[in-house]
């Protein structure tokens, strides 16, 4: 038993990991809490449902154009919204993003209505038993794909010059531009890689749990940001790390625990590691200059 | 003992060492210089005198007070203020307002009082005003109480920050760069100013300043930082005329 | 001093930025509510305005309340609190079941019900503390995700509570219904099923103590606000490095914003019990942001845009049928286009310009009209 729930554990934690990405990428960069991202997996998901349902379309393509959607709605959301707002107050971009959250939402309400819909998964993967334990095929594909996009990630963003851009951006913005960085360019990058891993989780939670509502972003976002934080903001291992943390201790507790609380569980976490360690396991401190 | 005693204070940050043995000793009433190139550490000194960081090392006392490793706000309940180099004002309170902040621990009154509009309100209110009026007089800031901060020119922040700073009452006065910014006219009232509030307020200052038509104007006696280190100290003239000084100053 | 009056005035009238409100304006703003509730409690008893109309007036009282004390946190502390609906939840439910454990024995409301009131604001607000012990250190996105967690937390725990009361007794439950066995059939009363309703409070919010509750509210954030506290705290907001070397203490006044804010919501709070029915999904996440909707409109630091901001779009949707659905969507786009605007250096140089021009031209109407009288 322990192990089931631990293996869907990692698989929801994975999912977690993804769009905890997104979340410890922009906050590098752009040094901002983009509260949106988390309605970006909702966007990703209807838009999937919406190729491959209402259009009928292959299961690959759905996840092709979902993916290339919100990378496009992660762009713009940057240039529409965020972007007149860098050397703002922090309080004027958080609850910009907050705006940007809500429009989300309720835009997909207006279009898709409140009631939630039912999600087919797009790609089946069989499942496997061993031993006494059957490993369900989602758990895999959950697993398995997001192992490969964190293993493309972590190489992109060492290996590749855009990757050491944004490197170089996220530790000083006026010394990367003097070194030749072209900023904007950079922090339209990250937007676009955050929100089309958004678009990936958003497929595969949809595919795990199989229902799409309007809200469906909303609750996983903020899970996916606790993640980060407990895993260090603005460290990509860390988000890693914490997402697959903050997904075992959500299903341990229900388990163990009670369903009811286990939110209750995974706040209560956020607020403690905030007093132990601010920085989370993998962050660095920030020196305020004055 | 001297009024001021700097022992040895050093921080470093990541290994690099940012101040290391930084030594002074100040007497009372006397207006001290702190000078030396960009970078060589002289706001650090300033952040550690003021607890926004904690020396690694090194002691401080004031007035025979032991000051080492005490939190900002209790350095400026002791006797200590400063301004900053990036004015730091109070931005969108009145000129009034931003030195009534200064005298907040002087002038007291609950919450509640404040709240419920109890006579001490009015009483105590009407004793800030008045203090506050005295100090925005002497810094020729009197007109443009009603004024915002951040309206305020350039020049007149600076000066708001030196009376913000001097309404708490502090022993030790620091001033971050006083004049920058300032055209020649300005600064030479500023000087006056100084002058004059370390003459009347019984005030110590350590200035750190650019300047040096200001330092070798006021200060009667410098310190001269480099790369976090003291090249040299004493009297402004004989430490101007230093051939080291002139040669970390030219960067030769 | 005449130029002292040109700018209060100009800082009266800017809706959008954070300004410090001024004793001058204050009475206005405290007769403003007093005056618009007068007028519709009038109009109801006329017959005017439709009943469903007079229904609207206690509840944009409590929301008043609302925007005002997190107007306290957010726009004079400087600090983005998202937990507000926690709070008003602590106080609903305190004082809610307080009136429903006691309206047996104390059978008049008029000494129930400031009970209630108090007990539901003093327990928010040490709830308010006691969060803003912990959360001291943390500020901007930090503190704003943990006060979020804070109000999930509240609503999560709080619909796992079960609580009867029969002949023997009270008995509670967490997470799990209570058994019935432990349960007397003929005297049991449930008094709280979880994530149910609770029910049979005494509606004792009428309308007169929930205007009164506005304008102390009110009175107590002016006089706050233009104090020796209130000064602290917004010095806090403007420059935090500045504050602690000028030797403000942090702590202290960010634990009176929590708690007096908290206080306040908590006092919403026991007015919503009273009034409507109360179940835990009313005070999630989307309360705290539809507050923080009403704030922001009215300006950020304005407590009287707050008022103001409230009213409107509280009423607006309820009158406007057809607006109803798009409400959510408007909301959103107000938020992210009032901060938009609010950085924009060229429509808050025309701001600025168009405020001149139009004090100019008040002052231009008074001198004519003066002129005309001396003649």
């Amino acid at each position: 038993m322990f192990i089931s729930y631990l293996l869907s554990g990692i698989s929801l934690g994975a999912i977690y990991a993804l769009i905890a990405l997104g979340y410890t990428m922009v906050y590098g960069i752009a040094k901002m809490l983009n509260f949106a991202h988390g309605d970006v997996i909702m966007v990703g998901g209807y838009i999937a449902f919406t190729i491959s349902v209402t259009l009928g379309a292959d299961g690959w393509i759905a996840l092709l154009g979902s993916i290339i959607f919100c990378t496009l709605l992660g762009i713009t959301i940057e240039r529409v919204a965020y972007k007149p707002l860098r050397g703002a107050s922090k309080l004027s971009v958080l609850i910009t993003a907050i705006g940007v959250s809500y429009l989300l939402q309720n835009v997909a309400l207006l279009i898709f209505g409140s009631a939630s819909r039912n999600f087919q998964a797009l790609i089946v993967v069989p499942s496997v038993e061993i031993g006494s334990v059957t490993i369900p095929g989602n758990t895999i594909l959950t697993i398995g794909v997001s192992v490969v996009i964190m293993i493309v990630l972590t190489l992109f963003i060492n290996k590749s010059s855009a990757g050491s851009a944004m490197l170089a951006v996220s530790e000083d913005k006026g010394a990367a531009q003097l070194m030749g960085v072209n900023v904007n360019k950079t922090i339209s990058l990250t937007f676009a890689i955050g929100s089309g891993l958004a678009a990936v989780a958003g497929i595969l939670m949809c595919t795990q749990y199989p229902n799409i509502g309007p809200y469906t972003g909303q609750m996983p976002g903020i899970k996916a940001f606790i993640a980060a934080v407990f895993g260090g903001i603005g460290s990509i291992p860390g988000a890693m790390l914490g997402g697959i943390a903050i997904g075992v201790i959500e299903n341990l507790s229900k388990a163990y625990i009670s369903t009811q609380l286990s939110d209750a569980i995974t706040f209560a976490i956020l607020i403690i590691m905030l007093l132990v360690k601010p920085t989370g396991i993998l962050g660095k401190k920030l020196n305020e200059k004055v | 003992m001297s009024f001021v005693e700097i022992n040895n204070i050093g921080i470093s940050f990541g290994g690099l060492h940012a101040v290391e043995d930084f030594y002074l000793r100040q007497e009372k009433g006397e207006l001290y210089g702190l000078i030396g190139p960009n970078g060589a550490g002289k706001t650090t000194v300033f952040n550690l005198l003021t607890g926004v960081y904690k020396p690694d090392k090194g002691t401080f006392f004031l007035d025979g007070q032991n000051m080492t490793g005490k939190s900002t706000v209790e350095l400026n309940k002791l006797g200590i203020a400063r301004t900053f180099q990036n004015i730091r004002l109070f931005g969108n309170m009145t000129v009034l307002d931003n030195v009534k902040i200064g005298l907040h621990n002087q002038y007291r009154y609950s919450a509640l009082t404040g709240v419920l509009r109890l006579p001490k309100y009015r009483s105590v209110e009407r004793a800030m005003n008045e203090k506050a009026m005295e100090l925005l007089d002497v810094l020729e800031l009197g007109e443009e109480r009603d004024h915002l901060a951040s309206n305020l020119p350039y020049g007149k922040q600076r000066r708001l920050e030196i009376a913000r700073a001097m309404a708490t009452n502090p022993k030790y006065l620091l001033l971050d760069e006083p004049a920058a910014g300032m055209n020649p006219n300005e600064t030479a009232e500023l000087m006056q100013m100084i002058r004059f509030v370390r003459d009347h307020f019984d005030m110590t200052i350590l200035l750190i300043e650019h300047d040096m038509k200001l330092v070798a104007g006021i200060c009667e006696k410098v310190s001269v930082l480099d790369f976090g280190q003291l090249l040299c100290q004493g009297e402004t003239s004989a430490v101007l005329k230093d051939p080291e000084v002139i040669k970390a100053y030219l960067g030769e | 001093m005449s130029e002292r009056k040109n700018s209060e005035r100009a800082k009266g009238f800017s809706l959008l930025k954070i300004v410090p409100s001024k004793s001058r304006g204050k009475l206005v703003t405290v007769l403003i509510p007093v005056v618009f509730f007068a007028v519709c409690a009038l109009l109801v008893n006329l017959g005017v305005l439709r009943s469903h109309f007079a229904g609207l007036l206690v509840p944009l009282c409590y929301y008043i309340i609302m925007a005002v004390s997190l107007n306290f946190t957010v726009g004079i502390l400087g600090e983005l609190s998202l937990g507000h609906a926690g709070f008003m939840c602590i106080g609903a439910y305190v004082g809610g079941l307080f009136t429903l454990l006691t309206q047996d024995s104390i059978t008049s409301a008029w000494i129930r019900f400031p009970i209630a009131i108090l007990l539901g604001g003093l327990i928010a607000a040490l709830a308010g503390f006691l969060i803003g012990v912990p959360i001291l250190r943390l500020r901007g996105d930090y503190l704003a995700i943990v006060t979020l967690a804070f109000g999930e937390i509240v609503r999560n725990l709080v619909q796992n509570i079960y609580l009867s009361r029969d002949k023997a007794g009270l008995h509670f439950s967490f997470t799990n219904a209570i058994e019935p066995e432990r349960l007397d059939p003929a005297t049991n009363v449930d008094i709280m099923k979880g994530p149910m309703a609770l029910n049979g409070i005494s509606p004792d919010a009428t309308l007169l103590i929930s205007v009164i509750l506005v304008v102390i509210t009110i009175i107590v954030i002016l006089n706050m606000v233009d104090s020796r506290a209130g000064r602290a705290i917004m010095s806090i907001r403007d420059n935090r490095i500045a504050a602690e070397s000028t030797g403000i203490n942090i702590t202290k006044y960010k634990l009176i914003v929590f708690s007096l804010s908290a206080f306040f919501a908590g006092i919403a709070g026991v007015l919503f019990a009273h009034y409507s029915t109360v179940s835990p999904p009313k005070f999630d996440y989307n309360m705290s942001i539809l507050i923080l909707v009403f704030v922001v409109l009215g300006g950020v630091g304005n407590i009287r845009g707050s008022i103001i901001a409230t009213a409107i779009l509280y009423i607006l949707p309820e009158v406007l049928r057809g607006f109803q659905s798009y409400r959510m969507l408007i909301y959103a786009i107000v938020l992210i286009v009032m901060m938009l605007l609010n950085n924009n250096e060229r429509f808050n140089a025309w701001k600025k310009n168009t405020t001149e021009r139009f004090t100019a031209w008040r002052k231009g109407l008074f001198r004519k009209k003066s002129g005309k009288e001396a003649e």
